[in-house]
């Protein structure tokens, strides 16, 4: 089969196309032609369209359907622009420049041409803006102002004839009102191309055409949010966000996602201390501008559940709450009473590098080296010394330059979206394949399924696998391993084979490829790993602990049977969940919005939050609370402002204060020469993943799990599923 | 009384600048999908295997990848094979070309010759456009009407008539006309067609064409022109040529 859903992608097949025609053997860039916009001379190469042309000097078209991530449609005609000697107004989104080519994007001729499109537009169009959720943002007000007629022939006061359409019900995230569609096939395009889901397309024709889904049917995508932002109407609008804000009123942060290790960049809305929604922010590198469905909807879960005061453990075993004074008092007394090798920290999975610092230094102070994720790395061979072992060093954007990309145990598609939403970019338009060891899954394109054994791991390192020569002969091959399967028994064995394999397959790799990729499932786990934190919990198990320090950790990896008798346990964080219903001590902390804080993703990029919102009742940024703690335990720490605690950071691991930037890591050699004393015995048991359907992606942290939005998702997918029209896609 | 009188001043004196617009006309079907006892995913949708064949030997017509494109005569093999288009049809056609089930859907609700609901046996469409009602479509609309005991849209009880009314079909000079599955029926009169529904409901299979006697669309009283023996070479050309 073909892998582009359409053959709609001209324009560059088009290119491809000229060039495969004029190329010779030597492949000779081709020649650049010379058109005028606007009497502006530009060189383009061939295949550009008049709209981009337009767009490298500056003038910019107005357009509906025409958006650079997706397919070409044309169908709006809004784009028309004159073309001197030509006797109609052409398309410029679709039409490619030819040379000499005079474009008038501000002709008579091309204005009467808006005006004519936008008049038809706005016939079938309800003037509901003042109800309408998309006003202040939305594409056709603001070309309608720009470029539509000063006065309306319509006359048609009696509203007997506009056209009207029925809303469909397609899922709790997007709410459909269709009767301002303006059948741009943006969403439908979306849907098909990026999202992999042929759930949407148009039914009907003429003025009885409608975008939809035809039969009753929920939108099964986890990209499902982005549909709401490529609409440049009001026909798709976020259900959680209704008639809650107007985009004028509310203000805008710029932070990053911590709900997976992605690090996507996203826009946090607030008002009145409130955050309202969030959207995504372009970054090329990460996120490109689309965001998960849980990075954007999951913002309902930082108003509830939430840790707003200080709270201990009375002797019926209720927690009450308390004042910070006594609460600090209290930890820092059971701080100060437990040998050293009696405490441990344990840091959760949406911890910033400043609290992760912060409360490294003080356990150091107080001598205890426990300090550990809680998310399992294995430290056998050479563990976390060498970061080139737990980033996914080809980096996110890299992916589109592989050739072939191998998934050991991970279901990206579930546990880093956009991560996946680059492979089926990739294995669009590069070429690209791809190959899954684990169980089978729908990742939205066509993999081949080489087992899911550990054992085929094996087989791929000693080559004697069926899959082994196409990896050999690839170029550019990528590896990306889960991070899951190193919580397996055998996590060291997978690790060190897969390090082997990208070693073998370095050899016959392009010089500098890199082939490993860890993909991470939470965004503290790289930060903690740089500065200097063990992965899992088991070792710290064994010891006899009396002081428990959970920063953030509600995954439930210890209970307070793990402590010796009289132990207490601390919990520093934001959410009741996991960890503070069995703390004896509570202490509030700060979520992502209400901190400036730096998180590492799991290709090592370090970014930083920024506050949007202030922490709600008494709660406070995290690593100030363990500055205050540590005063009263005795040991100072000596930083008392962000940038002092960030000089703090730049000593420990300078790339944490470079925000924006990669840092590379390349020690594969070393590493693999160290973890080839590994016992390489595997476990019998498959290798699996914990996310297989969509019903698995909504409720994976602490905010998420608080979150009615992402439980109302929960529940419209498994209806979905009691559907006859579910066909088992995810 | 005042009010009125401006309000048919403003409407006949001052006419207002713009165009007229009328209640925008809508198709008369759905163009979303609602179970009905008809047409739901329990209705067992197949190819014969006759038509399995046939569906396999369209389908290699097309380039290796461009399967996809015989989706149109699979939706038409379905239609002549189940008299209509059910959902369950589409997805065996979706299934069949590997393809996602709303690419068909697209298609089976762009065409109007894809019937998604259920209809008669015989699917009587009368031309109503301007030459064949010219030439008295409105008789043979209330003849058929009167005939199978349905409104335009309805179906006759016996479930064997389907009556639509239709712009166009492109036999303007045999009107009146009406197309019944795949025949056209021409020059009709009212006895005509009484004639025709009932050799079909009788099982009969009436001739399709004119019924006025003409072989095609020949002019009805005999030839005006190009009357005599076609002229051979040289006709009027000069002797010396």
């Amino acid at each position: 089969m073909l892998r582009l859903p359409f053959s709609r992608g001209l324009p560059c097949v088009r290119v491809v196309w000229s060039a495969a025609v004029r190329g010779t053997a030597s492949n000779p860039a081709p020649e650049k032609i010379e058109v005028f916009v606007d009497d502006k001379s530009v060189l383009v190469d061939p295949g550009t369209t008049v709209l981009q042309a337009a767009a490298m000097v500056g003038v910019e078209i107005p357009r509906f359907c025409y958006h650079e991530r997706l397919s070409v449609a044309g169908n709006c005609r809004m784009c028309l622009v004159e073309v001197e000697k030509s006797p109609k107004p052409v398309a410029a989104c679709a039409m490619p420049v030819m040379k000499g080519w005079r474009i008038k994007t501000n002709s008579e001729m091309t204005r009467r041409a808006r005006e004519g499109v936008m008049e038809f537009l706005l016939v079938n169009h309800p003037l509901d803006c003042p109800i309408c959720d998309q006003g202040g943002e939305c594409d056709l007000q603001d070309q309608s102002m720009a470029f539509g007629s000063d006065r309306s022939r319509f006359t048609d006061i009696h509203h007997s004839g506009k056209r009207a359409v029925e809303d469909k019900d397609i899922g709790p995230l997007v709410k459909t009102i269709m009767t301002r569609c303006i059948h741009c096939t943006r969403c439908i395009r979306f849907a098909s191309e990026v999202a992999g889901v042929d759930d949407l397309g148009t039914t009907g024709r003429g003025s009885d055409m409608q975008v939809g889904t035809y039969i009753e049917k929920m939108f099964l995508s986890e990209l499902s949010g982005n549909i709401i932002d490529l609409c440049p109407v009001g026909a798709l609008t976020s259900k959680p966000y209704s008639f809650t804000a107007r985009p004028w009123e509310t203000r805008k942060t710029e932070s990053i996602d911590v709900l997976d290790a992605v690090g996507s960049n996203i826009i946090v809305s607030t008002r009145t201390g409130e955050v309202l929604r969030i959207l995504p922010r372009l970054n090329e590198d990460i996120n490109e501008e689309w965001l998960a469905d849980k990075a954007r909807f999951a913002y309902d879960g930082l108003k509830r559940q939430r840790l707003m005061t200080p709270m201990m453990r009375n002797k019926d075993g209720e927690l009450v709450v308390v004042d910070w004074e006594d609460a600090l008092i209290a930890t820092a007394s059971a701080l100060s009473h437990a040998q050293p090798d009696e405490i441990a920290g344990i840091a959760g999975g949406l911890v910033d590098a400043e609290a992760l610092v912060a409360l490294k230094d003080l356990l150091n102070r107080l001598g205890s080296e426990n300090l550990v994720t809680e998310t399992i790395f294995p430290m056998e061979g050479s563990g976390t010394d060498f970061r080139t072992n737990y980033l996914a060093n080809s980096t996110i954007a890299g992916i589109e330059e592989a050739d072939l990309v191998l998934l050991v145990g991970t279901n990206p598609r579930f546990e880093a979206p956009l991560y996946n939403s680059r492979i089926r970019k990739s294995y669009l338009h590069n070429e690209q394949n791809v190959a899954l060891l684990g169980p089978k899954i729908n990742l939205t394109y066509d993999y081949e399924h080489l087992g899911d054994s550990a054992s085929d791991l094996k087989k791929l390192v000693d080559g004697s696998h069926p899959f082994s020569a196409k990896l050999k002969a690839a170029k550019r091959p990528l590896i990306v391993l889960g991070s899951q399967q190193l919580a397996r028994s055998d996590g060291a064995a997978i690790l060190s084979h897969v390090q082997q394999l990208a070693k073998k397959l370095s050899s016959s790799a392009e010089p500098d490829w890199k082939i490993l990729n860890v993909l991470h499932s939470n965004a503290s786990q790289v930060a903690a790993l740089d500065l200097g934190y063990k992965a899992g919990t088991a070792e710290i198990r064994q010891k006899p602990l009396k002081v428990v320090y959970l920063l953030g950790a509600d995954e439930g990896t210890i209970s307070p049977n793990d402590l010796a008798s009289g132990g207490v346990v601390i919990y520093q964080g934001h959410h009741g969940d996991v960890g503070a219903s069995m703390a004896d001590i509570v202490l509030p902390g700060a979520a992502y919005t209400e901190k400036q804080g730096t998180y590492v993703n799991t290709e090592g990029r370090a970014q930083q939050t920024l506050v949007a919102v202030t922490p709600p009742g008494l709660a406070r940024e995290d690593w100030k609370i363990i500055r205050a703690l540590s005063e009263l335990a005795g040991y100072k720490l000596p930083y008392d402002t962000l940038f002092e605690i960030r000089d703090r950071l730049d000593d420990i691991a300078p790339h944490l204060t470079r925000h924006g930037e990669v840092e590379e890591a390349s020690f594969l050699d070393q590493s693999v020469e160290l973890s080839k004393n590994i016992a390489s015995s595997f476990d019998s048991s498959p290798i699996d993943v914990k996310q297989k359907h969509l019903e698995d992606f909504f409720m994976t942290d602490a905010i998420s799990r608080a979150s009615p939005t992402m439980a109302k998702c929960v529940q419209a997918v498994l209806k979905q599923k009691q559907s006859k029209y579910y066909e088992g896609e995810v | 009384m005042q009010s009125s009188l401006r309000k048919v001043f403003r409407t006949f004196v001052c006419p207002t600048r713009g165009f007229k617009s009328s209640p925008a006309s809508c198709h008369d079907s759905l163009f979303v999908h609602r179970d009905s006892k008809e047409d739901n995913l329990d209705v067992n949708f197949e190819f014969t295997p006759e038509n399995r064949k046939r569906a396999d030997a369209i389908i290699s017509i097309y380039p290796e990848g461009h399967q996809r494109a015989a989706v149109i005569p699979l939706l038409d093999l379905a239609q002549r094979q189940y008299g209509w288009l059910p959902i369950s049809a589409m997805h065996h056609v979706a299934d069949l070309l590997n393809m996602p089930k709303m690419r068909v859907y697209e298609v089976a609700t762009f065409y109007t010759m894809f019937i998604r609901k259920p209809i008669g046996k015989f699917h009587v469409q009368v031309c109503t456009t301007t030459p064949c009602w010219l030439r008295g479509s409105d008789e043979i609309v209330d003849c058929i009407r009167k005939k199978i005991g349905a409104d335009v849209g309805g179906t006759s009880k016996d479930g064997l008539f389907t009556l639509s009314e239709v712009e166009c079909l492109g036999a303007c000079v045999n009107a009146p006309m009406v197309q019944i599955n795949d025949d056209y029926y021409e020059d009709l009169t009212v006895q005509d067609t009484e004639e025709i529904l009932d050799d079909l409901k009788n099982g009969k299979k009436p001739r399709a064409g004119p019924r006025s006697g003409r072989y095609a669309a020949e002019p009805a009283g005999g030839l005006t022109s190009l009357t005599g023996e076609p002229t051979g070479p040289g006709f009027k050309v000069r002797p010396d040529l």
